[in-house]
């Protein structure tokens, strides 16, 4: 299980790279294990506002179709356009190639809430 | 507690992800569902079917009996025959979907969904119970088969290795008793994914050895576990019906595209009437395929639309692993179903566009 060090984690399995007050989304390693092959990505629309807990897209396995929720507020600026030619990037670079989407922080106190990797790893180990 | 096969601990031991399917630990996937399915489309794959159900039924009154219970005609079949079969209820509806096997004139074996095994049986049971049938015997034999399936253009060439039956001469559809890998085995040209290959049935103390020959002779293959995920897959690109999903007791078998199964000019049989009457009044829904010209994954119980119209639910649907676009089985009002009808299917919030194409996708 990859979980890195320097990022942070959500309880739905997000993880997020705060830089400056942009803030890049994806989902854990653990969770596309757990999905199984990505085949489908729904990315939110550029310039859109979210909110921290809101559903901005949805991820879908062979299987099963998940949600992706923003763990932070603010303004989307950018999202991965080749996921949704090569979902599975998702599953072979779950923190790199398969990010989804830049958000532009509104409230950078939510990303204290979050959890540190080693909180992450804690919490998917009682998974 | 769920129920388990006599191979759960060696999934287990292959890293299988496990998952309760109709009451049955059973595994979803051991390397990915897409990988497993591409493998079973271009070299072979071999697939834990221990759950199935295996019901005999015996005695010198079975043909009129099973004449009575199953909608196919049972008569054609000869000895070493198989046949695809159905039972309904008395309201057309079907019980369950099946494959018929005939090894005499007085024995014959049902093979029937592993979910629907007591429900069958009982229903069984009641139709002989309230017929005239003389010298019938149902024997529930479940309990005493494994059952592997080896599906593949690869199957014949791993097969023949660890048997000394002639697979050359069994043809689709039939079945032959022999050996694999030493263990008396019921060798039947059938199967479940559209591609060559076999259903294997034997006792299940043999489970583990019988699969550790054939994995073991399908290495140069690249013969590899398949779970029920890309079961499905592969049977939806072939437009195969699964029980639950594109069968039910709501639905009868003319909608449900088995009308080729369907012998209405057979004298009786427990659902005919019914089927007799909307035969002649017209079919109301037709189970159509559906291929995505938008994006999207269609996923069962989605609406499909003509126009602003919603003419009937998607049953089946999955991102195709051999043509990597989203296609489904559905459902629909007649008139909607004919090919090339373009429809939209309601996923979440929006209506992608889809098409009505003639099956099998792949």
């Amino acid at each position: 299980m990859d979980i890195r060090n320097g990022l942070k984690y959500s309880e739905e399995h997000e993880w997020l790279l705060v830089e400056g007050d942009v803030a890049t989304i994806g989902i854990t390693d653990f969770a596309q294990d757990s999905m199984g092959d990505v085949v489908f990505v729904e990315l939110p629309e550029v310039g859109t506002s979210v909110d921290a807990g809101q559903a901005c897209g949805v991820v879908e396995s062979v299987k099963a179709v998940s949600d992706i929720f923003s763990p932070v507020s603010g303004e989307v600026v950018e999202v991965n356009e080749v996921l949704p030619d090569t979902p599975e990037e998702v599953n072979s670079s779950p923190y790199e190639q398969g990010w989804i989407a830049r958000i532009k922080l509104s409230d950078a106190g939510e990303v204290d809430k979050l959890m540190d990797a080693d909180a992450y790893r804690t919490f998917v180990s009682g998974q | 507690m769920l129920k388990m096969t006599p191979l759960n601990q060696t999934h287990r031991q292959l890293g299988a992800r496990m998952v309760d399917f109709g009451g049955w630990d059973m595994p979803v996937q051991y390397s990915g569902v897409i990988n497993e399915h591409l493998a079973v489309r271009s070299a072979a794959g071999l697939f834990d079917v221990s759950h199935m159900g295996e019901i005999e039924v015996r005695g010198s009154g079975a043909l009129e009996y099973i004449q009575y219970l199953t909608i196919n005609d049972a008569s054609t079949l000869v000895d070493g025959q198989v046949q695809y079969s159905a039972m309904c209820y008395e309201n057309g509806g079907v019980v369950d979907d099946l494959t018929l096997y005939r090894f005499a004139a007085d024995r014959y074996l049902f093979c029937v969904n592993a979910s629907n095994i007591e429900k069958d049986f009982d229903w069984m049971e009641k139709v002989l119970a309230e017929g005239d049938f003389k010298d019938v015997e149902l024997v529930n034999l479940s309990d005493d088969f494994a059952q592997l399936a080896l599906q593949g253009p690869q199957a014949d060439a791993i097969l023949e290795r660890l048997t000394e039956s002639d697979l050359k001469s069994l043809v689709f559809y039939h079945f032959i008793e022999g050996q694999v890998a030493g263990v008396d085995t019921i060798i039947s040209r059938t199967g479940y994914t559209g591609e060559r290959g076999f259903e294997l049935y034997f006792a299940p103390q043999h489970a583990e050895a019988v699969w550790t020959a054939l994995m073991e002779a399908g290495e140069p293959e690249g013969l590899l576990p398949i779970g029920l995920g890309a079961r499905d897959t592969l049977r939806l690109e072939k437009k195969y019906a699964l029980y639950g999903h594109e069968l039910s007791s709501q639905i009868l078998p003319l909608e449900a595209g088995l009308g080729w199964i369907t012998k209405l000019d057979k004298p009786a049989f427990v659902g005919r009437e019914p089927l007799v009457k909307m035969k002649a009044a017209g079919i109301p829904r037709r189970l159509v395929a559906l291929r995505m010209v938008g994006p999207g994954v269609p996923r069962e119980q989605y609406p499909v639309f003509v126009g602003d119209e919603e003419v009937g639910r998607v049953t089946s649907g999955t991102m195709s692993p051999s043509l990597r676009v989203g296609i489904a089985l559905a459902l629909v009002a007649t008139g909607a179903h004919q090919v090339g009808t373009e429809v939209n299917i309601g996923i979440r919030t929006r209506r992608v566009a889809a098409e009505v194409v003639k099956p099998p996708f792949v």
